[in-house]
């Protein structure tokens, strides 16, 4: 759905000693605040207990009417209704994408125990990921003015539909004024938003809200995503999208992601913070050759990257969050990058987002949100409603029940549409 | 055929403006727009230029009148803007 960027490649690596605790003198960045509006659970820990349960959010498209195109499925945050989350003087210049990313971002916040009005307001920043902005709210205006004419186009046209939307509305409502910026990089920009803002962090800018939260499902969201050739057209909601089965037909697409609020260490510990659900240990990004040009997809590079940013081997990954595209070509593409990393069957593998769909923007925020979930509670969540990976493809994916084992590290992957590659290692915080 | 009878002669009142600015901007926790607002200014209600931008389209809209752009930046309260936009109305009549 989206084009340009403004990521580039990973930070740069430093210590490659290999060692689990060595990032030298560089200040540690943790994550200590999740804000979750996802289709299968609104609220982080709805969501966490839907995913572990199997249950999925991915079902018939409901806010428009989809029955005219080939693609009809959807992922859809259930029981959200914007007027007891959203102040009045905000409804009217706000799209349902922009209500759920400041919903996500005020638990986020909420979770963290930060309280913006008590701290700097130039140093704590915005980076937030997008794709098509906020396109309900666009197609709605200019069916005003093709229909009505230019005095019924509302007066919040002007930035509402705007993708740095969710940045700024969440930075006016926080005062957080401190560096602030949006990534367009399709499905990799969730993670390259957590680099982006452990950037920041490592520049001296103590709190950045981070992550990514998209909601497309209309008609201007759905007709570029069909014109991909890459959605499933599947009408089964328990069929359409199925990664890394043999009989994967495509991606669904949903709505929904996660706020991360991310944090230098050493200023969470002395403001006294709750918790601390992991470090972000490493990231890098990556971009695809030019078709044609005969040299390998970049999504391993990105995960050796990221891996060797956080000083770690591959064998220091406990398990790898896919970005499990459900497309066959791209399935064994990423099977192929993780088998030639970590050997056949050589990572648990997992892909909660066949209970989701994937959520352009926002899914690799939600992915990483998952994966700090998984090291707290030392549980990989499975890839329902998926029974068994395609042999060929010799991976050990979790399907069926989640699997119980201490995670000390996990590996997110993420591929944005036109090339984008992202990866971020998230471990368990230092005592 | 009936003769239209035309708008003209409504006058927009403050009721009808704090009801138009509650659609089409919503309200600021903690103001009161049924309180004494008439000559309170606009930013002091929580609106900015566009949310008059926003409701100055909707008047426009009920009413049928025309409301100049630099209504936005001359009306600082109700008051004033009711003031304008009723003057309007006559002078269109």
């Amino acid at each position: 759905m989206s084009t340009s960027t403004s990521t580039s490649t990973g930070t740069s690596t430093s210590t490659g000693t290999g060692t689990s605790t060595g990032t030298g003198t560089r200040t540690r960045t943790v994550v200590t605040g999740l804000g979750i509006t996802a289709p299968n659970g609104l609220g982080t820990e709805d969501y966490w207990r839907a995913t572990l349960a199997g249950e999925s959010g991915i079902g018939p498209v409901t806010r428009f009417d989809a029955s005219q195109y080939p693609s009809r499925i959807a992922g859809e945050v259930p029981g959200y209704t914007a007027e007891e989350h959203i102040p009045s003087r905000l409804l009217p210049q706000t799209d349902h994408m922009t209500r759920l990313a400041l919903t996500a971002a005020d638990w986020a916040l909420a979770d963290a125990g930060i309280d913006t009005s008590q701290l700097p307001e130039y140093g704590m920043g915005v980076v937030t990921s997008a794709s098509g902005g906020a396109v309900e709210f666009g197609q709605r205006e200019l069916e005003n003015l093709w229909s009505k004419g230019k005095e019924y186009v509302s007066a919040y046209q002007s930035f509402a539909w705007f993708y740095a939307v969710n940045t700024g509305q969440i930075s006016i409502r926080h005062k957080m004024r401190g560096p602030s910026g949006v990534l367009l990089s399709e499905q990799a920009g969730g993670i390259d938003s957590i680099g982006q803002a452990r950037r920041h962090v490592r520049k001296g800018f103590p709190v950045v809200v981070s992550g990514g939260v998209d909601a497309a499902v209309c008609p201007w969201g759905w007709v570029p995503q069909i014109a991909s050739g890459l959605m499933s057209t599947e009408d089964d909601p328990a069929r359409a999208f199925l990664p890394f089965a043999a009989d994967a037909s495509g991606y669904v697409p949903g709505e929904g992601g996660a706020i991360l609020v991310v944090e230098d260490a050493a200023s969470a510990r002395e403001r006294g913070a709750e918790h601390v659900y992991g470090e972000v240990a490493g990231y890098a990004a990556t971009l695809d050759p030019a078709p044609g040009s005969g040299r390998p997809p970049g999504l391993r590079r990105a995960a050796e990257n990221a891996i060797a940013d956080a000083g770690l081997t591959p064998e220091d990954i406990d398990v790898v969050f896919a970005d499990a595209s459900g497309v066959p070509a791209l399935d064994r593409a990423e099977a192929e990058a993780l088998t030639g990393l970590f050997g056949p069957y050589g990572v648990p593998v997992t892909a909660p987002k066949s209970m989701t769909g994937r959520l352009l923007a926002g899914g690799a925020a939600l992915d990483a949100a998952t994966a700090l979930l998984a090291l707290r509670d030392g549980v990989i969540p499975p890839t329902a409603p998926v029974s068994e990976a395609a042999p060929e493809y010799q991976l050990d994916l979790v399907t069926g029940a989640p699997r119980e084992r201490e995670l000390r590290s996990a590996l997110v992957l993420a591929r944005g549409h036109g090339g984008f590659n992202a990866a971020l290692v998230v471990r368990q915080p230092v005592p | 055929m009936t003769s239209t009878t035309s708008t003209t002669t409504t006058a927009v009142t403050l009721a009808d403006l704090t009801r138009m600015l509650r659609e089409s901007a919503g309200e600021e926790e903690g103001v009161d727009l049924d309180g004494d607002v008439i000559d309170t200014p606009f930013i002091d209600l929580g609106y900015d230029s566009l949310a008059l931008l926003q409701v100055i389209g909707q008047i426009q809209r009920e009413y049928g009148i025309e409301i100049p752009d630099d209504a936005v930046v001359d009306a600082e309260t109700p008051g004033a803007l009711l003031a304008l936009i009723n003057a309007g109305q006559q002078s269109a009549a």
